[in-house]
């Protein structure tokens, strides 16, 4: 039987994998795994980092040095590696909880410092492996397991959070769009820098039901497609049509001397 | 990174508690800092600045104490040998990652320059933060310092047994002996014991992460060696898979927390004061050490027969040596800087063969020799 071809990349005793049918993080992994295979990416010397939640067990499922299970933490330890060990490739898979939530704080200051890493942010506008509750991204109106009535909350724009503070890699695509994700991942991953690619993910289980009334994986996916919009395309929108739309495309993409510690002489 | 040992210290010196902590790491292979900003434990990393980058390792500000931590765990896992020093509040915050590099078996070494809450008080009272801040089971190794010179000397063996054991290993400072200076001697680079890691001897096919027998840790390669480890905090199987198993969660927990308990002998250290023929034990630990030492002293020459049990490791207790001195003497007291704490212990073990008290002061304040002095002389009644 022909294997697929990237098979080899899999970590088997942590087979098969928990993401629910249709779920759009099995795709970021793909993604990934197709940018590593065609970046030529040295697994003996990369670390996958996850935090907690759907998009954390990516790392998982990879046969390479990873890191799992503390929530919003991803950012520390791909600083720790990284100012101890610069030769080594990271990459952190974050949720928009784990990214924009617990570990916010840590967010702004890797993109301040330039640290040389690579986060891809797997956003389900939701904590989909808690439930189903209100996250920072969830827009604004739509109800989830704590916004019964709706969120009363504004959602960040993590792309422009990254670009403000600092980031010099900065893209932002969905499983709609695979092989914009995948490209923007490759180019992430031969970026020198910190690089943020966000890739907008259907979770038909907890969002898909909550606030689009749909556990189809399908259909979520086609939500997600209708209200994206190309950044070339959106600069000829008004600020109105593009309430609650996601602009997709590369924000940023500039060079910066890189973190080597708080410290240097 | 390549370590510069030129620039690493010995000889005799006139120093601060808080810079003999940083010269033991550096002594000790430290090549990785990371802080965040507290009093009483700034000069640790102020001084870790100047220093590291002369030494060859890397000095990091987080933008918290979590971030310090977990960066510890990534440096680590890495190949380096961490610390990170805070003070009690910013060691609340660590208690995430001190938990995590226990599930995950990470060497790394916590600095707690205890200060009460929001001052910096002379006060022992995080002696059982210690020992349970972190979430989920473990058995903490913790050292008392209570002299400039054992900031030093147990820094390097706080080093020695992470680095053994593949556990974070905390030294228990106090404001009192940080900001202290004192006489320290630093020895020459080749007559200090230093330990390191044991690397896997096996190729990675055949390497099990997290196998060992049930009183060891296992060995720990570095990123870049090409063992591709997943280090979860989930409870995980000999091969590191994250398992959903009662049999592999209860295999994990006893030997993580049994490689401390069961090297009890290696681990704990007390040390005696004028114990041979004593009726009335103190027991202490820290910087109270010193009056207890001192009342003693006085105590005898008013012809008690009193001594001084210190406790040099605190958390695994020293339930043996505390045993058999509950034997031996007619009273134990407990001498500590907090409303009781330690004490408990203490009475736990000896309260079934000799009578217990407790020397307590928890007002921001070392004891005095006269109060020390005056519970012996109570309890000689």
């Amino acid at each position: 039987m022909k294997k697929h071809p990237l098979w080899k990349y899999l970590r088997k005793n942590a087979l098969p994998h928990f993401f629910c049918p249709g779920c759009g993080a099995a795709q970021v992994l793909n993604f990934f795994l197709k940018a590593a295979d065609e970046t030529q990416l040295d697994f003996d010397n990369f670390v996958g980092i996850g935090g907690v939640g759907c998009a954390a067990r990516i790392p998982v499922y990879m046969n390479a040095e990873s890191l799992h299970g503390v929530h919003g933490r991803t950012i520390p330890w791909a600083t720790g590696i990284k100012l101890h060990k610069p030769e080594l490739k990271v990459v952190i898979f974050a949720g928009d909880g784990d990214a924009s939530a617990i570990g916010g704080g840590h967010l702004i200051h890797a993109c301040r410092r330039n640290l040389d890493a690579v986060m891809i942010v797997v956003n389900n506008l939701t904590f989909g492996m808690t439930g189903g509750q209100m996250a920072p991204t969830t827009p604004k109106n739509m109800k989830s397991a704590t916004t019964p009535y709706g969120n009363a909350e504004e959602p960040f724009d993590i792309c422009k959070l990254a670009e403000t503070a600092g980031a010099t890699y900065v893209a932002r695509w969905t499983t709609a769009k695979p092989k914009n994700a995948k490209n923007a991942i490759k180019e992430a991953l031969d970026h020198k820098g910190f690089s943020l690619v966000e890739i907008i993910t259907q979770c038909p289980t907890n969002f898909g039901r909550r606030a689009l009334s749909t556990g189809s994986g399908v259909q979520c996916v086609e939500w997600i497609k209708n209200n994206s919009v190309t950044l070339k395309k959106a600069e000829t929108m008004t600020p109105e049509e593009l309430e609650s739309k996601f602009v997709l495309g590369t924000f940023v993409k500039k060079e910066r001397p890189v973190f080597r510690g708080s410290s240097v002489c | 990174m390549s370590r510069n040992k030129k620039n690493l210290m010995s000889g005799t010196h006139f120093m601060l508690g808080n810079h003999a902590i940083v010269e033991g790491a550096l002594a000790a292979g430290c090549d990785f800092f990371a802080g965040y900003p507290i009093t009483p434990a700034n000069e640790i990393s102020q001084y870790m600045s100047q220093r590291m980058p002369k030494t060859g390792g890397v000095f990091f500000q987080g933008e918290d104490e979590l971030c310090s931590v977990y960066a510890l765990s990534g440096a680590s896992l890495s190949g380096a040998k961490a610390m990170t020093a805070t003070a009690s509040a910013g060691f609340n915050y660590m208690q995430e990652g001190i938990g995590y590099a226990v599930a995950s078996e990470i060497p790394m070494v916590i600095v707690d320059v205890m200060r009460c809450r929001g001052e910096n008080y002379a006060t022992q009272s995080d002696v059982m933060q210690m020992r349970w801040g972190a979430s989920g089971d473990h058995e903490h190794i913790v050292l008392a310092p209570s002299s400039v010179q054992e900031l030093f000397d147990f820094t390097v063996r706080a080093f020695n047994l992470a680095e053994k054991y593949r556990t974070p290993v905390i030294v228990m400072s106090e404001t009192t002996i940080s900001l202290m200076r004192e006489k320290l001697v630093i020895p020459e680079a080749g007559e200090l014991e230093i330990v390191n890691r044991k690397k896997p001897d096996v190729p990675p096919e055949e390497f099990m992460p997290f196998r060992a027998p049930e009183d060891q840790a296992p060995p720990l390669p570095s990123f870049g060696d090409g063992y591709r480890i997943l280090h979860s905090l989930n409870p995980h199987d000999e091969k590191g898979g994250i398992a959903w198993d009662p049999d592999v969660f209860e295999k994990l927990y006893h030997r993580i927390t049994n490689k401390v308990r069961a090297n009890y002998d290696d681990i704990v250290r007390v040390d005696d004061f004028f114990l041979d023929d004593a009726e009335i034990a103190l027991v202490t630990y820290g910087s109270e050490t010193r009056p207890a030492r001192q009342a003693v002293r006085i105590a005898r020459e008013k012809g008690i027969k009193a001594g001084v049990l210190k406790l040099e490791t605190v958390w695994p207790v020293p339930e043996k040596h505390l045993e058999e001195l509950s034997k031996k003497v007619r009273k134990i007291l407990t001498v500590e800087m907090n409303i009781g704490k330690y004490a408990g212990e203490v009475e736990r073990v000896c309260g079934k063969n000799c009578e217990v008290g407790r020397v307590l002061k928890n007002r921001g304040e070392i004891h005095t020799t006269t109060e020390v002095l005056n519970a012996i002389e109570e309890a000689a009644k």
